[in-house]
């Protein structure tokens, strides 16, 4: 079996989002996304720290130290992009103006629950940053991670353990195996990426049970 | 005449007492007033509830701030970064107390204060461990989360450009909290990079009316 790499997995989430998606992209794996998208294809991301339009990291020696992206990180803004304060880039979130945004996760919950902010140990000091918001009002909530922890262990499963981020939001969920749909009756599986594995292979490895979706 | 723009940064920050809250503008460093909080720490308040979106970074600003031990409590949405050295070892040693709010529920708090809301539901954060304890409310098929608004004694904000009355610009990203902290604060000081005589900043692109700012100093 060949998994897919992380740019792998950025570029299959970069396939599904269309011309014209206002797109928010968490930090991490989800921001490999930007680069993956066709240049010929018309995406605004949003940056909750204050942009729409984000635009790509800028060239050494070119950075603004008042301009960067929600993982403070340089940044640049793309011809016809905007600034605006925090409440309103929230606002935008909260209610339902983002098309798209795309999680890292710990675990995701058949039901589409999130867990993405906290591992649980009671010595950690807890960040949240705009993940719950992003998981209550983003219209459609892509997590990419990996499929199975370092011990083997399923993410997707049936009730996350670990603290929840947002109850019954995921969408899709892509994995170095799988692109897996929630759906209101479950897990349904829309394409294995992981060259040579099976599906009954992937449904051993998966936590929860998947509908088999034939191809359409 | 009004003129809202002082000389000494110092007579700016002269009246915040100890147990003040302070709002402090900037997401990471992007619009954090750093010299304005030198002068805070030079000035010596102490016991202080600060809102910020972090808990500082590295050894300036807002770190410096905590680093000197003159902050007991802080709200924030992510205090927990790679140099975060000095909320974490005062955190952990259980002498900085720690309210986390999710980004977007601590930005409309502070709206809602500047606004004059009462409080607000929100989706964000229902059912998650960081709405334990709170009054929820199912509306129209959704299930929301009760918060009330934060009230700041001071706000400490940067802009780039300001008129003597208090109207304010920024630059890109560093705007960030500081439109909402301006409301939200009964005294609001702002560091720009610049002063300029009334009417050189067009109407039409006035970010902060000077309704909302009362202290301005420019720092080069």
């Amino acid at each position: 079996m060949k998994r897919l790499d992380r740019n792998q997995i950025a570029a299959r989430v970069a396939r599904d989002i269309p011309e014209g998606a206002y797109v928010n992209l968490g930090i991490g794996l989800p921001t490999l996304v930007a680069s993956h998208l066709p240049k010929d294809r018309e995406v605004i991301i949003h940056s909750e720290n204050g942009i729409l339009g984000l635009g790509p990291k800028p060239a050494p020696g070119e950075e603004d130290e008042d301009l960067i992206d929600a993982g403070k990180a340089p940044a640049t803004i793309l011809t016809g992009g905007s600034y605006f304060h925090h409440a309103d880039s929230f606002g935008m979130i909260r209610g339902g103006h983002i098309d798209i945004c795309v999680l890292g996760a710990f675990q995701v919950s058949a039901a589409g629950d999130i867990a993405n902010w906290h591992t649980g140990e009671a010595d950690a000091i807890p960040a949240v940053g705009g993940a719950m918001d992003l998981a209550a009002g983003a219209k459609q909530v892509f997590v990419t991670m990996e499929h199975l922890t370092k011990q083997g262990e399923s993410k997707i499963v049936e009730r996350c353990s670990y603290p929840l981020t947002g109850l019954r939001c995921v969408t899709r969920i892509y994995t170095d195996l799988a692109v897996i749909d929630v759906k209101p009756d479950g897990l349904h599986l829309v394409e294995i990426v992981a060259e040579g594995l099976s599906y009954d292979e992937l449904q051993r490895l998966n936590g929860v049970a998947l509908k088999y979706r034939a191809a359409a | 005449m009004i003129n809202k723009i002082f000389a000494a940064p110092a007579a700016a920050l002269a009246d915040v007492p100890d147990g003040a809250t302070v709002m402090i503008g900037g997401f990471g460093n992007a619009g954090m007033p750093a010299e304005l909080i030198d002068c805070l720490i030079a000035q010596g308040a102490k016991d202080l509830t600060v809102v910020n979106n972090n808990a500082g970074n590295a050894d300036s600003g807002l770190a410096a701030l905590i680093g000197a031990g003159r902050v007991r409590k802080i709200l924030c949405s992510f205090p927990r970064q790679a140099d975060s050295w000095h909320f974490d070892r005062l955190y952990r040693a259980g002498k900085l107390e720690l309210e986390l709010v999710p980004q977007g529920t601590l930005a409309e708090r502070i709206r809602a204060a500047g606004a004059g809301v009462g409080a607000f539901f929100t989706p964000t954060a229902f059912g998650t461990r960081l709405a334990e304890g709170k009054e929820t409310r199912h509306i129209n098929g959704r299930d929301y989360v009760l918060e009330y608004p934060i009230h700041a004694d001071y706000a400490l904000l940067k802009a780039d450009r300001a008129d003597r009355w208090g109207n304010l610009t920024y630059r890109k990203t560093a705007r960030n909290f500081a439109p909402i902290m301006a409301a939200a604060a009964k005294c609001t000081v702002v560091q720009v990079r610049e002063t300029v005589e009334l009417g050189q900043i067009d109407p039409e692109q006035v970010v902060t009316p000077g309704i909302f700012v009362n202290r301005v100093i420019k720092f080069h």
